[in-house]
């Protein structure tokens, strides 16, 4: 028996495998499986885990999927073809012995199995593989994986994994209480640099009776990683508030331009909004019907198609009804409203009261990491073609005749228009301009809200105040008014609720009008007096 | 506009009216048989009153936007707040009543786990305060918000917006389940009013005739103002607010007593409509309720009192009957409402009636058209 | 600095209003006495209705004292009570209350309570109609009185916001282009009114025509980018050279 054990080693050796050729803790462990009992069992899984043999890995995973068969103290592994394989000898087997049966477990089997595997797998050629074992070990922090970690760390080469195994590393050490002074106190470093919630648990909870230096380390650290998460979660805030203040500033640009050019209140603006997301929706639907390859790209034919119908709908409401009232903000402001209640009865008759599904293309599903965040991609997408809108739009109001135009209408109505300026034809065209991009919105909100015929209303009230915090005809007044509306109720959130944050922020918007009645960036002089 | 006696033509159609609405309504339901021709039935009585109530709220926005140049866009807060504090009276009048018969505290509260009555509740058993409630909620709110707002002169869609802006606010805060107001469902299930059941016909009908009543006398109140020399100072205000301000007149003042008694009448109409429609909830702070109600003020004739009233009713009354015979058509009604009387009949129905009357008038007697009256400015 | 107690009715000194860098008055010095009438003069954007801001309250000055009857702070006091002090003024459109009745719009203008609570409470008396009648009569709009305000003809206008200062009985009158749209008859009635008032209390007048400057007859100023170029006789001060340069014309 002895002699045909050598000689399947040498078989072995001889096939690559790098473990040593004398019977080992791996060979002393294997017959526990055939034990029958699942303290047995547990302890086998440890020897083997820690055994380093080539075969631990595959013996420990067969355990897992039910394929590790004993009896007789002898262990077999089942490949998926249904062969079996000598887990000593690593040795194909033909004829299997009679009375094999599959090695039962239990959930603290099942634990100390994943608790192994992480250990093992931490030495796959894998890198991903590797990154994935250190993480199961940093959440297990098994000691039966310390020497394949010491190991796995010396050997390591790539950066990133190798972090997580010291990391993971650490994570064990520090509550070790026979691991040296020394390592411990680098543990507590190794995690105070990861600085997570994780490690934060972790060095809060150590215990009390560990060494007073290594206490006192550990408190310090713990520290230092609540403040730098209390960093990153304003950070948060932060980010949630700009992703909100360009949700707000897509809302409100438009209405930037026609009640900063016209002094026009158009209520119905929320609805151009609307029209924009249904838009979309229409070009979804043709696409999955006709053509479902191009899905990717919904969004980018959906983006011209929003702003030509927000804009032609935006033209007619300006030529058959805002332009009989010019002068007469208050009126307009009914009309436009009545105009709102129709569109959104229209759509509802079209597309009916509920929700509409507007999908997400592949491109814009996911998140990156950064530091201790997560930021989603159609949020980001969303930030970035605000910026884009907002940037596009100076640009048009400064460089092309248009805005030449519409910047002279605003500043002096009737002075452009004894300079030949038509000023009809600018308002009509402005107001387009600001129901166009308020449909591009729609493209926009489509990806992060429901699409129904109250879509619009939902922002009418927000866009106003933006509006009129920043100040009127002044884009840069929208930009600062949306952004510090969107960052201020995300940071008042955490401490007031969402409700409660939005309220005080309406207070204060309603407050802060009556010190600077005419916004933030405020158009002074003497045309603005008449 | 005339506004020299307090008590002119259209002052006593209105008031006659009123006095006949109050006479046949009881008649026409309580006495002239169920079956009978002439009868009136149950439910309309509530439904008239609601309107009744309506007319008094559309009276307070127009005696500030027809007369003062101030659009709120917000009374329906003010509305509202009147209701809660009836609410609030007619909720402590259940009593152990109610399904938990907890002895003090509203259903709600019990199902809230709370233990004890929070201390704005206090005094709304007794019917006094809780009138003087209905009164001083709106009233208090108006004078806060309109000395900050008057004082810095936010003036026109600016203020309009941020009386939205107001009610609002007001909408999220009423439905928190911890503000204390029975949240989102609201107050309901009230069961009398001063020892009368609700559910009476004869306590109905004397609801109806107190909601004329007030009407009745909040449009003589209206009518006292601004047939006074304040009224003309408000007039002057609405036409020429910087040369009034050059007179002499503190005109913030003027905008705050104006929007404050405005306020006060919106919180009685709120009061009168919570015992007849029998729930008070926040989406009565709904921002698309108060712009309706302007609608309404525009389609009677803004600045004429007598059109206010005119137009909550023929409004309301076009609602009940789209809503029950064309429901998906109502929206499309009000919204084309909205823009048919801004483009077509900026001056209302009463306003139009009298500009036609009077141009035929001075046809006659001068043989010359007249000059075209020019539509009041901001 | 000069003492606070001047004798001058109105007394501007080194008052500087600045709209974003712009300088609209820079360093204005200004005194005018009782009962005397001042005519002033300059181009567009010189400062004329800026000064008038000013004095009436409506915009504040960056810097600069602005005192009236020798006591009391213009800087500090809001545009009622500048008015309740005994300042009034006519702008440069004719503005009146289009929707009242021409005797309204004197009744508003008397010099009365001005009081929410005062005029809720207020009747109308004998005194009243009578004041009101004479200066129906003064203003030449006694056949119009019940007419409403928005359908006199301009001229008209003017002539009821003149009658609506003199209501108030003001010390001061500042008045800012009342021939500006005028048929030269009522030019020369206006020039005829304006040295009536000026009898009795103190008048500033802004005016482009200089014939009606000249009707005047009394001291000019002539401003120019916000500060005093030059002041004195209508004569000395069109024949000022740096005048002629920047207004007159050569």
């Amino acid at each position: 028996m002895f002699c045909l054990r050598h000689l399947l080693r040498a078989v072995v050796l001889l096939v690559g495998f790098t473990a040593t050729a004398v019977a080992g803790p791996y060979e002393d462990a294997l017959p526990k499986f055939s034990a029958g009992s699942y303290s047995e069992t547990d302890e086998a899984i440890g020897a083997v885990a820690s055994s380093g043999h080539p075969m631990a890995q595959a013996v420990i995973e067969a355990l897992q999927d039910g394929r590790l068969l004993a009896g007789n103290g002898q262990v077999f592994i089942r490949d998926p073809s249904g062969g079996l394989v000598n887990a000593a000898t690593g040795q194909a087997f033909g004829a299997a012995p009679a009375d094999l049966k599959p090695v039962r477990v239990n959930n603290r089997v099942r634990r100390a199995i994943e608790a192994a595997l992480g250990g093992l797998t931490l030495l796959s050629p894998n890198a991903g593989t590797r990154m994935e074992a250190a993480r199961a070990v940093f959440r297990s922090r098994d000691e039966a994986a310390l020497p394949n970690l010491d190991k796995a760390v010396g050997q390591e080469g790539d950066a990133g994994v190798k972090q997580a195994l010291q990391e993971a590393r650490a994570a064990i050490l520090l509550t070790k209480a026979d691991a040296s002074a020394e390592d411990r106190l680098s543990a507590v470093s190794t995690l105070r640099a990861r600085g997570d919630q994780d490690a934060l648990a972790l060095l809060s909870n150590l215990s009390a009776d560990s060494p007073p230096a290594l206490v006192a380390a550990a408190q310090q650290a713990a520290d230092a990683v609540r403040s730098r998460l209390e960093f990153w979660s304003a950070v948060q805030n932060v980010w949630y508030g700009i992703s909100l203040g360009s949700v707000l500033l897509l809302a409100a640009i438009g209405l930037a331009i026609t009640f900063g050019t016209m002094g026009v209140i158009n209520m119905a603006h929320g609805e151009m909004v609307m029209l924009g997301a249904y838009t979309t929706f229409v070009v979804q639907e043709l696409i999955r019907t006709y053509s479902p390859g191009l899905f990717g790209a919904s969004l980018f034919i959906a983006l011209p198609l929003a702003f030509l119908v927000a804009g032609a709908v935006g033209i007619l409401i300006e030529r058959s009804v805002i332009r009989f009232l010019y002068g007469r903000p208050l009126e307009t402001l009914l009309a436009t409203w009545g105009l709102s209640l129709i569109l959104q009865q229209g759509v509802r008759t079209i597309f009916g009261p509920t929700n509409r599904e507007v999908g997400t293309p592949a491109w814009m599903s996911g998140a990156w990491e950064i530091g201790a965040l997560s930021l989603t991609y159609n949020r980001i997408v969303i930030v970035v073609f605000a910026f884009s809108v907002f940037a596009v739009l100076l640009l048009v109001l400064r460089y092309t005749s248009l805005g030449l135009f519409v910047r002279a209408v605003t500043q002096n109505r009737r002075m452009a228009g004894s300079m030949g300026i038509r000023t009809s034809r600018i308002d009509a065209l402005a107001f387009g301009l600001g129901s166009g991009v308020a449909g591009i919105a729609g493209v926009a909100l489509s990806q992060i809200d429901n699409v129904s015929p109250n879509l619009g209303q939902g922002y009418i009230i927000d866009s106003f105040m933006v509006v009129v915090f920043g100040g009127v005809g002044n884009l840069w007044g929208t930009l600062v008014g949306a952004m510090t509306l969107g960052v201020a109720n995300k940071l008042l959130e955490p401490y007031a609720g969402a409700v409660l944050g939005k309220i005080v922020l309406l207070i204060a918007i309603i407050l802060f009008i009556q010190r600077r009645p005419r916004g933030l960036f405020a158009l002074k002089g003497r045309a603005v007096e008449a | 506009m005339k506004t020299q006696s307090l008590l002119d033509r259209q002052s006593i159609v209105v008031l006659a009216l009123l006095a006949a609405a109050a006479i046949l309504v009881p008649v026409l339901n309580g006495i002239m048989a169920p079956g009978s021709a002439l009868h009136l039935s149950d439910h309309l009585v509530p439904l008239l009153g609601k309107y009744i109530c309506f007319a008094l709220l559309a009276l307070s926005v127009d005696l500030i936007w027809g007369f003062c140049g101030i659009l709120s866009l917000g009374h329906g807060a003010f509305f509202a707040l009147g209701g809660y504090a009836m609410g609030m009276y007619l909720m402590r009048q259940i009593g152990p009543r109610g399904v938990y018969a907890d002895p003090i505290l509203p259903d709600f509260m019990v199902f809230l786990n709370w233990k004890e009555l929070p201390w704005f509740w206090y005094g709304f058993d007794w019917f006094p305060f809780a009138a003087l409630m209905v009164l001083l909620a709106p009233g208090a709110l108006a004078f806060v918000f309109g000395w900050f707002a008057f004082r810095s002169r936010v003036t026109g869609v600016y203020f309009s917006i941020i009386t939205q802006a107001m009610t609002f606010a007001l909408m999220l805060a009423f439905f928190r389940n911890d503000m204390g107001f029975g949240g989102n469902n609201g107050l309901t299930d009230f069961k009398d009013v001063v020892g009368f059941p609700l559910q009476a016909g004869a306590t109905r009908l004397v609801l109806f005739v107190l909601s004329v009543l007030a009407l009745a006398g909040g449009y003589l109140l209206c009518r006292w103002v601004i047939s006074s020399k304040f009224g003309k100072v408000l007039v002057a205000v609405r036409d020429a607010e910087s040369r009034t301000r050059f007179l002499g007149y503190r005109v913030e003042h003027y905008k705050l007593a104006v929007f404050t008694l405005s306020a006060m009448l919106a919180g009685v109409a709120g009061a009168l409509y919570v015992p007849q429609v029998g729930i008070i909830n926040p989406s009565e702070f709904a921002p698309a309720n108060s712009i309706e109600v302007v609608i309404w003020v525009a389609v009677g004739g803004r600045g004429t009192l007598a059109g206010a009233i005119l137009g909550a009713l023929v409004v309301n009354a076009g609602k009940t009957w789209f809503t029950g015979a064309l429901p998906e058509f109502w929206l499309f009604a009000l919204g084309g409402l909205f823009v048919f009387v801004t483009l077509f009949m900026p001056r209302g129905i009463l306003g139009s009636a009298q500009d036609l009357w009077e141009r035929s008038r001075q046809r006659f007697r001068t043989n010359r058209p007249a000059e075209a009256l020019s539509p009041a400015a901001e | 600095m000069n003492a606070p107690v001047t004798p001058s009715l109105l007394y501007l000194d080194n008052v500087t209003v600045s709209f974003d860098g712009f300088r609209a008055l820079n360093a204005l010095s200004l005194a005018v006495d009782h009962a005397e009438m001042r005519a002033i003069i300059g181009p567009n954007g010189a400062g004329k209705t800026t000064m008038m801001d000013v004095i009436t309250g409506k915009t504040r000055p960056n810097e600069g004292t602005a005192l009236f009857e020798g006591t009391y702070d213009l800087t500090a006091l809001d545009e009622a009570a500048i008015a309740e002090l005994g300042i009034g003024r006519k702008f440069q459109t004719p503005t009146v209350f289009d929707m009242h009745s021409v005797e309204d719009n004197l009744l508003l203008a008397l010099k009365e309570e001005r009081g929410p609570i005062a005029t809720l409470f207020s009747r109308r008396t004998r005194e009243e109609r009578e004041r009101i009648d004479a200066l129906l009569e003064r203003v030449r709009l006694t056949a119009h009185r019940h007419r409403k305000a928005g359908e006199l003809s301009h001229g008209q206008k003017q002539w009821l916001e003149i009658g609506m200062l003199l209501a108030q009985e003001p010390k001061l009158l500042l008045i800012d282009e009342p021939a500006a749209g005028m048929t030269d008859q009522e030019t020369a009635d206006t020039a005829d009114l304006l040295r009536d008032i000026a009898r009795t209390k103190a008048v500033i007048v802004v005016e482009h025509d200089m014939t009606f400057v000249r009707d005047l007859g009394v001291k000019v100023t002539c401003l120019h980018e916000g500060s005093v170029l030059a002041e004195g006789s209508l004569d000395a001060v069109s024949s000022n050279e740096r005048v002629v340069e920047v207004y007159l014309g050569r």
